[in-house]
């Protein structure tokens, strides 16, 4: 039975196609859920595609945090599922409470568009359980709310529970501890500035990211024979 | 009774605010050489429906806590009833 990766849609993501063609692309089936439906139907993994997810709006996330499918998307998190937050994707999940912190604006309010290296800094995720740490990949950003930030506790806390999973090697928004991305405490969801859907094909610059979806895939098949 | 409010969203004291940095910049170009400490949050304006002063206020500190700021990176302030309309 192959693996099916929801692809939650809101009114303004624009990475969606980018995400299940990256997928499929890796042998699993895709399936994009609608941010109105209350159920995400039958899926091993879900992904919260970048983009502009109700105009961001009073901030990015603020209101998708609220819309039908998030509660579903809680218990699917909260089971132990695998989720992941790419870019806009990130702050609905830091919106949520799902990951901890917040994403500010870039240091030097500058957007940032461009291909960046990233070191893998914990391989016990659901984004990089395949990856080997010191793992350096390339994956573009694009963003201009990607500047992690948190308490000086949680962010203690991240470190001594290696939950920072990827840095950048050269910051390019002014993020604390040079984090790209980080995942909950269960390890099971993660959220990531950079895009990794966008690295996936040789045409685009860099396949790195199907190492990152490819961990995905596998975490979700590993769930699915347990 | 109707209320109206007005919520000021302010970003947390050590957040980098790079709108208001970059306001800040432009002015000595216009002449406003005196300027400082320019910090850029966002200000809004609705009315509560509640039966009294103290639980619209409690409503709409709920509504702050739970959307209207991230505690993470924003602090708000309320003003409720008159101190809304003269603001």
């Amino acid at each position: 039975m192959s693996t099916t990766v929801g692809v939650v849609v809101f009114p303004g993501s624009n990475c969606e196609h980018d995400v299940v063609e990256a997928v499929t692309g890796l042998g699993a089936g895709a399936l994009l859920v609608w941010h109105g439906d209350r159920s995400l139907g039958d899926v091993d993994a879900i992904v919260l595609p970048g983009g502009f997810a109700h105009g961001d709006y009073l901030r990015p996330g603020a209101i998708a945090r609220f819309s039908p499918i998030m509660s579903a998307v809680s218990d699917f998190a909260a089971a132990g599922g695998p989720v992941v937050g790419i870019c806009n994707g990130f702050q609905v999940l830091t919106e949520a409470h799902l990951l901890p912190g917040a994403l500010q604006k870039n240091a030097g309010s500058r957007f940032v568009c461009a291909p960046t290296e990233l070191v893998v800094a914990s391989a016990q995720s659901a984004l990089t359980c395949a990856t080997d740490v010191g793992e350096v990949l390339r994956l573009p950003v694009n963003h201009f709310e990607g500047n992690y930030t948190c308490s000086p506790e949680t962010l203690a806390e991240l470190q001594a529970e290696d939950r920072v999973v990827l840095r950048y090697v050269n910051n390019p928004n002014g993020s604390m501890d040079d984090i790209a991305g980080v995942c909950s405490a269960a390890r099971n969801v993660v959220g990531l500035m950079p895009h990794p859907e966008r690295a996936c094909d040789p045409l685009l610059g860099s396949e790195d990211g199907r190492r990152l979806l490819r961990s995905l895939l596998v975490a979700a098949g590993s769930r699915i024979a347990a | 009774m109707r209320f109206p409010v007005l919520v000021e969203v302010r970003l947390r004291p050590g957040i980098a605010d790079p709108a208001g940095a970059t306001i800040q910049r432009a002015l000595p170009a216009l002449g406003f050489d005196g300027v400082a400490d320019v910090r850029v949050g966002k200000a809004i304006r609705f009315t509560v429906e509640a039966a009294d002063e103290v639980t619209a206020r409690r409503q709409v500190e709920e509504l702050c806590e739970r959307m209207l700021a991230n505690p993470v990176i924003e602090d708000t302030e309320v003003f409720l009833g008159e101190t809304a309309d003269i603001r």
